[in-house]
């Protein structure tokens, strides 16, 4: 006796196969949306901004014209805001993670600390901007410079570098942590030489991910009161600053339809940027994955 | 005094079994337990590993053989949910006593793993991360400790000429060979080795049943396998570990050609396990 009717398997078949080819159809849509999208909004930028792109608009502080604007002092600005944050976002993150792998006991309390890092990292980042207006800005009196501006933009990163960081330790043999201690090393021997080494390609990624997000975030900046209109260079970690992002913001807002082109081309050296940083993080992460 | 003891030995030897000459004790364990949370892993555990023999631990998976291996270096300890009690003495110093550094132990007590566990690092790194964790900086020192020990490991001639290569590139014998060397580079007087030949081809496996053989002259090597030709090829005693227990803890050939317990008859013959 046959379970199995030969005669409904024949007459299901079409009908499988059929609903399998709309199915496909249906995601390469859903995947054709964004990239159309985007390949609209690259169109409409690039043929915009380009002709404002030259060496005198990179080389120009901003100015009331749109034909002598430049960002000169937004990218100084973001220059200096990422000399600020990387060192102070990297050495905090790195160090939680390290912690709260390595050395922290497994109880309640690391327990909480790791999924409200998780939960941190999906806070909008205006609130983190209100954070460093009431904290950097006014709290501890460091006013609308460069410092409290890379500050704040520590705190938004540091749940992605925690994070990513933390990922990047896990993800090295125990095999490697036994043969080590097995030769009566100490556990910040085994990290400094075996662990730290291991993850470093893992953690730079993430690390340079979390800037590029850093790079173009506008809105804890807005908050803190970061300057939109200044023709000077940044001098030090005290001074006024603005950044690519709050540049382009400002020259949108504008009424003359100059600026708006002006923008377009900000957006295309911001764009540059961010797609360079990406790469160098794709780049890390191929190069050095697959050790083990 | 002297004379006194020299004839109660030569009594006593005359009295028992082939002349045995007389072999000093390095781990001295007392009725230890060890629980992996509610779960007892090892139960009343009494044994006295010789210095400078090759003591083999047989029984069937599951029975207790590589806990009890990793408790002499309190490698156990990684295991956050692991309990313990009874002593473990080792050159008659109690290992879990506080004043003991765990660092310390595991500087004379060296571990061989059942898989090969290199760094990714070069073999010549590898060989030195020891003596290099214990603050020894001098390159020519460094050097020296290199060719020594991998001398010893049976080795030195494969790589000598690529000792800055990266030990992945070393096939799975080799990289036990090599982390057998990682081990002696830092001068142990003890070896542990957790079923080291059981990733590994019979040539490899002959290989390191060979050092293992040459290094008894001047390490006391503990050996865990559950390959009882093996155990009987290259040991001098033999504990047979079942459940947690040890069964029967004799001398290799007498436990193999007479064993006392029906258990460890059944296990040596065939029998299950």
């Amino acid at each position: 006796m046959n379970l199995v009717d030969k005669k409904v398997v024949q007459n299901k078949m079409n009908k499988r196969i059929i609903s399998n080819r709309i199915m496909r159809q249906m995601f390469f849509l859903a995947s054709a949306f964004g990239i159309v999208v985007l390949a609209i909004l690259l169109y409409r930028i690039f043929s915009e901004g380009l002709p404002y792109l030259d060496w005198r608009f990179l080389t120009n502080f901003a100015s009331r014209f749109p034909e002598e604007a430049g960002i000169k002092a937004a990218i100084a600005g973001s220059v200096w805001l990422m000399a600020v944050t990387a060192p102070i976002s990297l050495v905090l993150g790195v160090g939680t993670a390290i912690y709260l792998e390595e050395y922290a006991k497994e109880n309640k309390f690391t327990q909480f600390i790791r999924m409200n890092i998780s939960n941190l990292a999906g806070v909008p980042s205006v609130v983190f901007g209100l954070l460093g207006l009431t904290v950097f800005v006014r709290l501890m009196e460091m006013g609308r410079s460069i410092i409290a501006g890379g500050l704040t933009m520590s705190l938004l990163i540091l749940p992605i570098i925690v994070v990513s960081s933390q990922e990047a330790i896990r993800a090295i043999p125990k095999n490697q942590y036994e043969a080590s201690y097995a030769m009566g090393a100490t556990k910040w021997q085994t990290i400094r030489r075996i662990v730290l080494p291991a993850a470093i390609p893992g953690i730079l990624t993430g690390g340079i991910l979390a800037l590029s997000r850093a790079i173009g975030e506008t809105a804890p900046l807005l908050m803190i009161g970061a300057l939109s209109f200044i023709a000077y260079l940044p001098e030090n970690i005290w001074s006024g600053f603005t950044v690519l992002p709050i540049q382009i913001f400002n020259w949108t807002g504008r009424p003359q339809e100059e600026f708006h082109l002006v923008a377009s081309a900000g957006i295309i050296v911001l764009l540059i940027i961010l797609l360079l940083m990406n790469s160098i993080a794709v780049l890390i992460r191929s190069k050095f994955s697959k050790r083990y | 005094m002297n004379t006194a003891t020299n004839r109660k030995q030569v009594s006593i030897i005359n009295t028992n079994e082939p002349i045995k000459e007389e072999t000093k004790t390095i781990y001295e364990v007392d009725n230890f337990n060890l629980w992996y949370g509610d779960n007892q892993a090892l139960y009343e555990v009494n044994m006295a590993i010789p210095m400078n023999k090759v003591t083999a631990i047989i029984g069937p998976s599951g029975c207790g053989k590589s806990t009890f291996i990793k408790a002499l270096n309190r490698m156990v300890e990684l295991v956050p949910s692991v309990k313990m009690n009874g002593t473990i003495k080792y050159n008659d110093k109690d290992i879990f006593s506080s004043k003991y550094k765990v660092e310390d132990l595991r500087t004379s007590v060296g571990m061989v793993f059942q898989n090969p566990n290199p760094f990714p690092k070069s073999i010549y790194e590898n060989v030195v991360y020891g003596p290099k964790t214990h603050g020894i900086k001098k390159k020519k020192v460094l050097d020296e400790i290199a060719e020594k020990s991998l001398k010893e490991a049976a080795l030195w001639d494969e790589v000598k000429d690529r000792l800055h290569e990266n030990a992945f590139g070393l096939s799975g014998g080799q990289q036990q060979r090599l982390c057998i060397a990682r081990c002696l580079a830092i001068e142990p007087d003890v070896i542990l080795m957790d079923e080291p030949t059981s990733a590994l081809d019979p040539i490899s496996t002959t290989k390191i049943e060979e050092l293992v053989q040459n290094l008894k002259k001047d390490y006391s090597i503990t050996i865990v396998t559950h390959n009882m030709q093996q155990a009987a090829r290259i040991s001098d005693k033999t504990a047979f570990f079942l459940n947690g227990e040890v069964i029967e803890y004799n001398n290799t050939d007498a436990l193999f050609s007479n064993p006392d317990d029906k258990r460890t008859e059944d296990y040596i013959t065939g029998r299950f396990g």
